[in-house]
């Protein structure tokens, strides 16, 4: 702003006043959640009418909390490893590969994102309950892997996309297998990439609710959980459970932006 | 190495995720959208055209979308502006408010309107202590909310968009056009706005379509008076196990999202050629 000219018109000040007021309303219910986490009283209410830590005990005190958090945690993970190394592969068949149908497979790869998530939950519904695969974490995880597989294929074929496919070559004809190649020269490269699209993968697996809906039966995810906890409007328990997940996505993009293929973005 | 010999590497890296994406994603769609036509029978697509108690919701939920729609663009806008024209500081201050609740999951968002939005909210008592409202205003349960609660979640798929072609727009223009003798607002409205039209265009059919497929926040927010077409189909595989008719809603809503997003990508590439 040093080599500003002159001062931003009227008209630019209050686009920006207007912008200004949307950012509020994006903000706003974050928020709100916060002082709600930390009320003392039994009910939603705002403001709060005093300062407890007592919704956060009953979270962690809460055997059926912490095991839809941890059942949680297990299916992301699972999403992550599987995602992250299927995406990778797809990405690569899609973007160094020359066989006729190419842009079949690309389409494909990016096809789940087309189709409206509660319309592939009852599809995967309905088969998994010929396969008897419903309340399983196992089935959960590998419709959340089909979720997050297109973010994958985007980002690391965007990546792939500006590695020279003569480095490999160059390696090969230097007495390295292609194997080699691709993992001493061409993953490397790809590796911010690849943390974002491991934490996307996790997120979008840790987040997601209309599939673990019908999916996840009795042993219920920590969204689900969530879920049945809002509509039956009980305690404020589920506003603590929603700010630690609030910090756990911050967490994850904070690392996101550092280590991931958003840092060059962002410097 | 030879140019004749075929690389059959990066098909065989394809392989494996191929087979996953047809096993665990074509299978089951496909196998939901012949449930539709089961004995041959379009019984339950007629049901979904004739029946007015459904062709209520399939307008309903096509209205609620353009409502949406349209309120994500009028406020999409102006924060797109801001992001592409203020400082690189401020810009990055602009992204952490778009970016934060982003990241936030839909449900936990969703579930912070309630508490801003309820009889005993954050809205109502302004509106009480100030004498506006004599008594709390319904703002859930009805379309007020699920509007509120789907324009959070959907505006920064139009802020992308919008933002992504105002960066490309040359700054020279608006100068040159200025220079020429143009008042700011006809530099805005013949040079600026024109330029910005692919991507609201875009932005505004993203929401929409993904709008139409809306669970989590009309299921929450709705409290059961607002009945999309996404809840409809969960309402009819979880409480009536009526499969058929849930496929067929199920192929009306991918229909719409594929043929309304296939139509946008060839005017895009239209307007491309023009240019």
């Amino acid at each position: 702003m040093a080599l500003r000219r002159k001062r931003p018109s009227l008209q630019r000040r209050a686009v920006y006043a207007v912008a200004g007021a949307v950012f509020a309303f994006l903000l706003l219910p974050l928020a709100v959640i916060l002082p709600v986490s930390f009320t003392s009283a039994d009910y939603l209410a705002f403001p709060p009418p005093g300062f407890s830590l007592r919704w956060y005990e009953a979270y962690f005190a809460d055997p059926l909390w912490i095991a839809a958090t941890l059942r949680s945690l297990a299916i992301a993970g699972a999403v992550t490893v599987l995602a992250t190394a299927l995406g990778t592969l797809l990405a690569y068949s899609i973007v160094r590969g020359r066989y006729p149908g190419r842009a079949v497979v690309s389409q494909i790869a990016t096809a789940p994102l087309a189709v409206p998530t509660i319309v592939y939950s009852i599809a995967v519904y309905g088969l998994f309950s010929t396969l008897k695969l419903v309340g399983h974490w196992h089935g959960i995880a590998l419709a959340h892997t089909v979720h997050a597989l297109p973010f994958v294929v985007l980002i690391m074929g965007a990546a792939l996309r500006t590695v020279d496919p003569a480095q490999e070559q160059a390696a090969m004809g230097l007495g390295a297998s292609r194997f080699g190649a691709i993992l001493r020269v061409t993953l490397p490269q790809l590796r911010p990439a690849l943390v974002s699209s491991a934490f996307l993968a996790f997120i979008s697996s840790f987040d997601e609710l209309v599939i673990a809906m019908f999916l996840s039966g009795a042993d219920m995810t920590l969204p689900k959980k969530m879920f049945d906890n809002i509509q039956m409007e009980i305690e404020p328990t589920v506003a603590a459970v929603a700010m630690l997940q609030i910090a756990l996505a911050a967490v994850v993009l904070t690392l996101a932006a550092r280590f991931g293929s958003g840092a060059k973005v962002l410097n | 190495m030879s140019a004749r010999r075929r690389d059959l590497g990066p098909l065989a890296a394809g392989a494996l995720p191929l087979l996953f994406l047809g096993v665990l994603f074509l299978y089951p769609v496909l196998r939901l959208l012949l449930t539709s036509v089961e004995g041959g029978s379009l019984a339950a697509f007629e049901k979904a055209a004739t029946d007015a108690l459904y062709v209520g919701v399939l307008i309903d939920t096509v209205k609620l979308s353009l409502i949406v729609a349209a309120i994500c663009l009028a406020l999409a806008y102006p924060v797109a502006y801001f992001l592409a024209t203020a400082s690189r500081l401020w810009a990055a201050i602009g992204f952490g408010c778009l970016l934060l609740p982003f990241w936030t999951s839909i449900l936990v968002r969703t579930y912070a309107w309630t508490i801003v939005l309820g009889r005993n909210g954050l809205v109502n008592r302004l509106l009480l202590d100030l004498g506006i409202a004599t008594e709390p205003v319904p703002l859930l349960n009805n379309e007020i909310g699920v509007v509120v609660g789907m324009v959070h979640v959907l505006l920064p798929y139009m802020v992308f968009p919008i933002y992504a072609v105002m960066l490309r727009i040359d700054r020279d223009l608006a100068a040159a056009a200025e220079g020429l003798g143009a008042t700011p607002w006809r530099v805005f409205t013949r040079v600026y706005f024109p330029l910005t039209l692919p991507g609201a265009f875009a932005g505004s059919v993203l929401v929409f379509v993904i709008a139409l497929g809306f669970f989590i926040t009309p299921a929450i927010l709705g409290g059961g008076r607002v009945i999309t077409i996404g809840l409809l189909i969960e309402q009819q595989v979880r409480q009536f196990l009526d499969w058929p008719f849930a496929a067929a809603l199920s192929a009306l809503l991918l229909a719409a999202a594929l043929l309304i997003q296939g139509t946008f990508q060839r005017v895009l590439r239209g307007e491309a050629r023009w240019h």
